[in-house]
């Protein structure tokens, strides 16, 4: 007997419907990881850095071994201009230049300096691995002066013999010139600036998406669409009209979220940086620009809700239909999250820019860095996708499909936009 | 001027007709009943006629205009009732008539419609319930109010007493028959034989898309020489 239900209720759920759908997100997403690289390999690669040594000393020789030996040196001279140029052609991850006296200050009981110069790709979690590799070469560093300072006389301040180097950062990131700020510090700052809206972003579309595609379940099971489709209005002020009142449940639901969501980082913020020191500080526009993305963008996500919407015959067919926005909108925010977008490969690239709800995500990051093509550029694909997806429904409203699920006749783009015009 | 003219209207679905050429009229004033089974066609020439299909080949107007081209004049003088409809579960009865009677004017002439519709409804109370805790008879009730109070020129009413009791039935034929007396014409659907003998003043029989015999309901079964309009349906389509 209770075979029976079982066979009947596997037949009834597995079918090609819900099948598709989860092989072309797995497929979607083993390629972004398989892009993205992994995070074991990138450890085990020696990092790719230049040294200059100033000082030519006792402690540089040993910071020089150790170096030399755990990571791939590509410049190796005492300019520190040309080591600057040649790391950045080579893709390198720092310049470390060991100044003079160096040796001299530490046998003078001082820490000796060391300056690095952070070349940093991105912000995203899976750009900062080479610089935490890096980090941990200093360490190396360090553990080596301090065992040569044991071995050699006791007479060392143990607070020098513990930490025989202090840091001067300067991070080069898009163009910026950070002074007395590591890229990982740097990274750590943007990415907790940067993940709150990715997350929000990623609930926003998913929830008000949720709504539209499950409004047009309802009423198609209830046949209050019929009924609203005989009434004396324009097909296009129906689909607009779903969409702005998805949007603003949906404003509502994220500013709810949001607020939760943000006290919920605000307890993980250990850094008290003003990036405002930094020049990285946003001003009333760019808030405004972040605004205007997160909104256009879930115009763009909520018109094709209402296209994926018209293929549900009533309400459990719509659940269904909510799974290719959900994956859209996961796979914005983990790529958003881990890669910047100017270090991803071209293919993905391509990909992220492409789904509407990468581009609030990215905003914010974008702004800080006064990277405004790609903001305003998203905002301005998110129109058009927007208007693309409107023209589409409202062909596909003006059409059998949404009452018989299939198209009487086939129509092009050309006819799309006009049939938008004409509605 | 006719209500509605039909001529060789044919509806394919893909590679399926559902409406094989059928043709008919409805005059002013007229209650006109598309009678026969189910899967005969009546919904699809319900839903052609109230814009909601496209037409395959053949020509449907409605008081003159001609759709498709004129679908935008036509919804503007028609009311649509599909068959078993719901309304929106979150709304009042009350505030689900505002929402409607909003799309054919504002202030005045809307909380008008809205009153004609309580009326017709006749909900009392219930009708600033939520449609949720509607029966199916109220809901259906608020639904002929809905499809009633915008004053149209024609009303096309999808099986309009369809699983309702039968007090509930003939309170909705009340309605029906007196929006008739004040000028509505009205295209229905039934495959309850013996309900649109009370109802049509003429009637259509139709199977497999096809218009087999029409007339009032005396000529059918006259030409049929049958004692109801369900022996001559049966008798029609041998």
């Amino acid at each position: 007997m209770i075979g029976n239900i079982v066979k009947k209720e596997f037949k009834e759920l597995f079918t090609l419907a819900t099948l598709i759908p989860i092989i072309v997100i797995a497929i979607v997403f083993a390629s972004v990881g398989q892009s993205i690289g992994s995070i074991g390999e990138r450890l085990e690669e020696k990092p790719v850095v230049g040294i200059v040594d100033m000082d030519d000393g006792d402690f540089s020789d040993i910071a020089m071994s150790v170096l030399t030996e755990k990571a791939e040196v590509i410049y190796d001279g005492s300019d520190a201009e040309a080591g600057l140029e040649e790391v950045r052609e080579e893709n390198g991850v720092a310049l470390l230049v060991i100044p003079e006296n160096f040796s001299q200050n530490i046998y003078a009981n001082h820490p000796g300096e060391i300056e690095i110069y952070w070349i940093m790709k991105g912000a995203g979690i899976m750009d900062s691995i080479s610089s935490g590799v890096v980090e941990g070469l200093i360490q190396a560093v360090n553990q080596g002066i301090s065992t040569e300072l044991i071995q050699e006389d006791s007479s060392f301040d143990p607070a020098l013999v513990l930490a025989p180097t202090q840091r001067v950062e300067t991070t080069f990131f898009k163009g910026k010139e950070i002074e007395g700020l590591s890229s990982s510090q740097l990274g750590n700052i943007l990415s907790s600036q940067s993940i709150v809206i990715p997350v929000v972003v990623m609930m926003l579309i998913i929830m008000a998406g949720a709504s539209v595609i499950s409004s047009m379940g309802m009423e198609k099971e209830n046949k209050t669409l019929e009924t609203l489709l005989t009434m004396p209005v324009r097909r296009s002020h129906i689909v607009i009209g779903k969409i702005v009142g998805s949007a603003l449940v949906g404003v509502i639901m994220a500013a709810i979220y949001m607020i939760g969501f943000s006290r919920y980082m605000s307890s993980f913020q250990i850094s008290n940086i003003n990036l405002a020191d930094f020049g990285l500080a946003l001003g009333m526009q760019d808030y405004l620009l972040v605004g205007i993305s997160l909104f256009v963008a879930l115009l763009a996500g909520l018109s094709l809700c209402i296209v994926l919407g018209t293929f549900a015959k009533n309400y459990r067919s719509a659940q269904a239909l909510v799974f290719p926005i959900t994956a859209l909108a996961l796979i914005s925010m983990f790529i958003t999250m881990f890669k910047d977008f100017d270090t991803i490969p071209a293919v993905l690239r391509i990909l992220v820019f492409a789904i509407p709800f990468s581009h609030p995500m990215m905003a914010m990051r974008a702004l800080m860095l006064g990277n405004y093509p790609l903001v305003i550029g998203g905002i301005a694909y998110n129109a058009v996708f927007t208007v693309i997806m409107i023209a589409v429904a409202v062909r596909i409203f003006n059409s059998d499909r949404l009452l018989t699920g299939s198209v009487q006749r086939r129509v092009g783009l050309g006819k799309l936009v006009w049939g938008l015009r004409r509605q | 001027m006719k209500a509605v003219e039909v001529r060789e209207l044919v509806k394919d679905y893909g590679n399926f007709r559902a409406l094989n050429g059928i043709s008919f009229e409805v005059n002013e004033g007229e209650v006109f009943g598309l009678i026969g089974p189910n899967g005969a066609g009546k919904t699809t020439a319900l839903r052609v006629v109230a814009t909601l299909l496209q037409i395959t080949s053949g020509s449907v107007t409605v008081f003159g205009y001609e759709l498709p081209k004129e679908a935008g004049e036509v919804r503007k003088i028609i009311s649509y009732l599909p068959e078993e409809a719901g309304a929106y579960k979150n709304l009042t009865g009350k505030e689900y008539l505002n929402f409607i009677a909003k799309f054919f004017g504002d202030g005045e002439k809307s909380q008008d419609m809205v009153q004609r519709g309580m009326e017709i409804s006749n909900l009392g109370e219930r009708i600033d319930d939520k449609v949720d805790t509607y029966s199916k008879g109220m809901t259906r009730r608020l639904l002929v109010g809905r499809a009633l109070m915008v004053n149209p020129r024609l009303a096309i009413l999808d099986e309009p007493t369809s699983g309702l009791d039968v007090v509930n039935a003939q309170e909705v034929r009340k309605i029906i028959n007196s929006s008739v007396e004040a000028g509505v014409a009205v295209l229905l659907s039934s495959h309850n034989m013996l309900e649109v003998e009370l109802l049509c003043h003429r009637i259509a029989l139709i199977n497999d898309g096809k218009i087999v015999a029409s007339g009032t309901a005396a000529e059918l079964k006259k030409e049929y020489d049958a004692g109801n309009i369900e022996e001559a349906f049966v008798k029609a389509i041998k």
